[in-house]
């Protein structure tokens, strides 16, 4: 265990340093969700992200900070190609998830994202009952039958730690529940269709503190399972959930590391500038 | 509901929508159509404006080859029943119907306007415009019966020899009838105008009127010209109030006190009539049909020119 | 000097409070035109057509006596062309939208789909019957039927409809889109399943008060044949039918007075039908206006 963070560790670095000039070795023991090699971005003729390459690590919670405006939100959503839904997006550079390049001809954008989950910014339930937003993943996805339904949405509600809540009020629009059960709803949709990753885009920062803390102890719980990679703009929400982290800034990669090293340590001055609260 | 729910049992999702998709060939060749069919339904819209050109081309066509297209234009004797297709009196019917319909709405609708916008307050605006708005819902079979039986009399008690069909009442009730559009237009023109305009006349110690005047009118000049034109084209279009009340006399004349008849009441009253198919009165139906399309297509162009300029100002 | 000056300055303010006083009066008289006439025509038609209007007058058929004439025929003849009308407006209607917001690239066609839209929506309700009357009525041969007329109002109401839909769906937040798209739902379903529903009341609502302006017209139905006095029901599509508005428009023109009396009798019915509509319309709004 300790030899492969300290071997991530080291490609991170040396990407870092020697920028895209060496390719990097394959990891071949395959518990990289994904593999992101000298990914770049433009929207129309502004770049947005400069030869981008990093490994996320399976069943950990990969924290992405920065400032705004740092590519951290534009990079989270190519992960699983919703940055496409802006017309004018073009990319450079390989995804792989999990060996298979994301952008290949015959790879369907819709059966990555039902492996790839996706918790946005503000909650943003369906205007349905709370079941049916919950059950909407499967159902699109074909299933039917009404008992393996009711299986599902309360796994899915129980794993967003949220079916205590909410068992009695199945039939209630989503709409009138508070912001952050409306937040775990959104988890337990993204959850129903059991996904390999789940991505979370600053997924509390429409939420009051309470909320936030239900939030993240739920992420703690969720990895045990699932492979998180969660945006942030709030240091100490990285610090205290993730594993490892990465410092975006200005569209770039600056620094991927352990988190506690990350923060403890930093190896690149604009890291340390960043969470020194010098700049951002 | 809680007792519906089975308890927590061993489904594995991400297998069973790999089942699922080997049986989703039907979604996916539904996927494929649906775009296809939808283009179709946005093309009748544009075989709609094809099919409109197409038949009123083709039967005018059909009329100018009995009927010389320069006598059309230039003859001013209109009794299609006695082979006299001169259409000059029914272009003038027209004419005089929108301006006296122009001369009602725009005075009252662009005041209506200004008091809305830069008088009234808020509680009064959203019980006044609604009201108004009601006026351009009305049907106008409705309108042309309260100007035959109720606006003619009334007119009647100040000019006495007024006939019963004249171009006053008819064109007075068309103008009623499109105030909703002046003013409403309009007043989207002036809110539009930013309130720092505003605010840096009164600061300079500018009455409200002088700051219609001089700010607000001229910076919403052109989206008020466009909502005349518009309304004119609407004026110029409107059949059945001008059928009811302004007369069947195809009669050149600016007298507003005559009976006349204009493009689109001759189009009616022609309708009606034993016109049969293929006679040189059905052709004549489409020659006027599409001399009155002329007109109301060039209004609205026009507006959309001007509201076009407008837009790129703010 | 300078407290002349003054002087003349304090004059001429009076003067210009008056006027905008004076104005303002003004302008608001000419907002109340719009008012009192309003309130005249409803009178009007209220007092002139009240002592016709009792059950027999809406459920009889025409007839050459004012007495015992009738808006039955009209009143059914309306309802079944509005089905006509709404179920193929609504259809083609709300789809063009769904391919303008959802799918359409941006190109020349579809601005030019966008511009002709605008342009239909600017022409004449008569010259839509001229089109019938080419199209419906001799080309495909339907004649003088529901149908022609049906199909007829579709198309003149289908501007309405297309824009109305398109604000409606339009207003769907792009955050639920994002979420169905995020959870690997294809175009359609998203539009089937989050979309559409989320835009029905907008939908509903235009469509309503598109049908509303379609049950008043009269114009291009006279042009494609609604009849003017018919005894019997509609029973086809191919049936021949009339309408409220042509049967008002019928009993306007005749000289004898009681018929004006019986052409507002009339009018109060299918204003009071108007009035129906658009409040469905004004309380689908309200009630869900609050939701999103």
């Amino acid at each position: 265990m300790n030899e492969t963070i300290e071997q991530q560790k080291k490609t991170a670095n040396v990407k870092i340093e020697s920028k895209s000039t060496d390719k990097k070795q394959k990891n071949t023991e395959g518990r990289h969700v994904f593999e992101v090699e000298d990914l770049n971005l433009w929207y129309g003729s502004d770049q947005a992200l400069y030869e981008v390459s990093m490994n996320v690590p399976e069943q950990q919670v990969t924290a992405i900070i920065g400032p705004s405006g740092c590519g951290k939100s534009t990079f989270l959503k190519t992960l699983n190609r919703m940055v496409e839904m802006v017309p004018i997006v073009k990319t450079s550079g390989d995804i792989k998830y999990r060996n298979q390049n994301i952008f290949g001809n015959n790879f369907q954008q819709e059966y990555l994202r039902t492996k790839v989950g996706m918790v946005f910014q503000k909650p943003n339930p369906f205007p349905k009952s709370v079941y049916d937003n919950v059950a909407y993943g499967p159902r699109i996805h074909g299933i039917k039958d009404k008992k393996t339904l009711d299986q599902i949405v309360e796994k899915s509600l129980k794993g967003a730690a949220i079916w205590d809540e909410l068992k009695d009020r199945l039939d209630e629009n989503a709409y009138g529940l508070s912001g952050g059960q409306q937040q775990r709803v959104c988890i337990a949709r993204a959850l129903a269709v059991e996904p390999d990753v789940i991505l979370m885009d600053e997924p509390t920062s429409a939420l009051d503190p309470i909320s936030t803390a239900k939030v993240e102890e739920l992420v703690q719980e969720l990895k045990k399972k699932y492979s998180i990679i969660i945006v942030t703009h709030n240091m100490q929400q990285a610090a205290r959930i993730s594993d490892k982290t990465a410092f975006f800034l200005n569209g770039e990669l600056v620094e991927f590391a352990e988190t506690d090293d990350l923060f403890q340590n930093p190896r690149d001055k604009r890291t340390e500038d960043y969470i020194t609260g010098r700049f951002g | 509901m809680d007792k519906g729910l089975q308890s927590e049992g061993n489904v594995n999702v991400q297998q069973m929508i790999e089942d699922k998709k080997r049986s989703k060939s039907l979604g996916e060749i539904i996927e494929k159509i649906i775009p296809w069919f939808l283009l179709l339904c946005a093309i009748v819209s544009v075989l709609t404006t094809a099919g409109i050109l197409f038949t009123l081309l083709r039967e005018s066509i059909g009329f100018f080859a009995n009927v010389s297209i320069i006598d059309f234009y230039t003859g001013t004797d209109w009794s299609p029943w006695t082979g006299h297709y001169g259409v000059a009196p029914l272009i003038g019917g027209t004419l005089l119907i929108t301006l006296i319909a122009t001369l009602t709405a725009v005075p009252l609708g662009l005041m209506s306007a200004i008091f809305l916008s830069e008088y009234a307050n808020d509680k009064a605006r959203r019980v006044i415009k609604p009201i108004l708005e009601v006026l351009a819902g009305i049907p106008t079979v409705v309108y042309g019966y309260f100007a035959l039986t109720f606006i003619t009399p009334m007119f009647q008690t100040f000019i006495p020899d007024l006939g019963i069909f004249n171009a006053l009442s008819g064109g007075f009730v068309v103008g009623i009838m499109i105030i909703p559009m002046v003013a409403s237009l309009s007043e989207d023109a002036m809110n539009s105008v930013p309130n720092a305009l505003r605010e840096g006349a009164y600061g300079l110690g500018a009455t409200k009127f002088e700051v219609v005047f001089k700010v607000v009118l001229p910076a919403a000049f052109s989206g008020i010209v466009a909502s005349i034109v518009l309304a004119i084209s609407r004026a110029i279009g409107e059949t059945m109030i001008v059928t009811i009340a302004a007369g069947a006399t195809p009669n050149l004349t600016f007298n507003p006190t005559d009976s006349i008849q204009t493009m689109t009441a001759f189009i009616v009253q022609a309708a009606t009539g034993d016109t049969t198919f293929g006679s040189t009165i059905y052709y004549s139906l489409y020659a006027v049909g599409m001399t009155l399309f002329v007109f109301t297509l060039v209004m609205n162009l026009i507006a959309q020119y001007i509201s076009r300029r407008f837009r790129e100002e703010y | 000097m300078l407290g002349q000056n003054e002087q003349g300055i304090k004059k001429r303010m009076e003067g210009r409070v008056l006027l905008n006083k004076i104005l303002m009066v003004l302008f608001f008289l000419a907002t109340t035109v719009g008012l009192v006439f309003l309130v005249l025509l409803f009178y009007r038609v209220l007092t002139q057509g009240i002592g016709y209007l009792n059950w027999n007058f809406i459920t009889s058929f025409p007839a050459p006596y004012p007495e015992k004439a009738g808006l039955w025929a009209g009143v059914m003849g309306s309802i079944f062309l509005m089905l006509i009308v709404a179920v193929f407006a609504v259809i083609v209607g709300v789809s063009t939208a769904i391919y303008l917001e959802e799918y359409a690239k941006q190109n020349k066609f579809t601005d030019f789909i966008r511009v002709n839209i605008q342009n239909l929506a600017g022409v004449p309700s008569i010259v839509f019957g001229l089109l019938g009357l080419t199209f419906f009525v001799y080309m495909f041969n339907f004649g003088y039927t529901l149908i022609a007329g049906g199909l007829t109002m579709a198309l003149l109401i289908l501007p309405v409809i297309v824009v109305s839909a398109q604000e409606a769906i339009r207003s769907v937040p792009s955050e639920i889109k994002e979420a169905s798209y995020g959870m690997g739902a294809s175009k359609w379903q998203t539009i089937a399943r989050v979309i559409l529903p989320a835009s029905i009341p907008g939908i509903l609502t235009g469509t309503i008060i598109a049908l509303s302006r379609a049950i008043g017209e009269t114009a291009p139905l006279i042009i494609v044949g609604a009849a003017t006095a018919i005894f019997t029901l509609p029973d086809s599509l191919l049936a021949k039918y009339t309408v409220m508005p042509i049967q008002i428009y019928n009993w306007t023109g005749r000289p004898q007075e009681e018929w004006q009396y019986v052409a507002g009798a009339g009018i109060i019915v299918l204003l009071a039908i108007l009035l129906l509509m658009n409040s469905i319309a004004v309380i689908i709004r309200n009630k869900y206006q609050r939701r999103l």
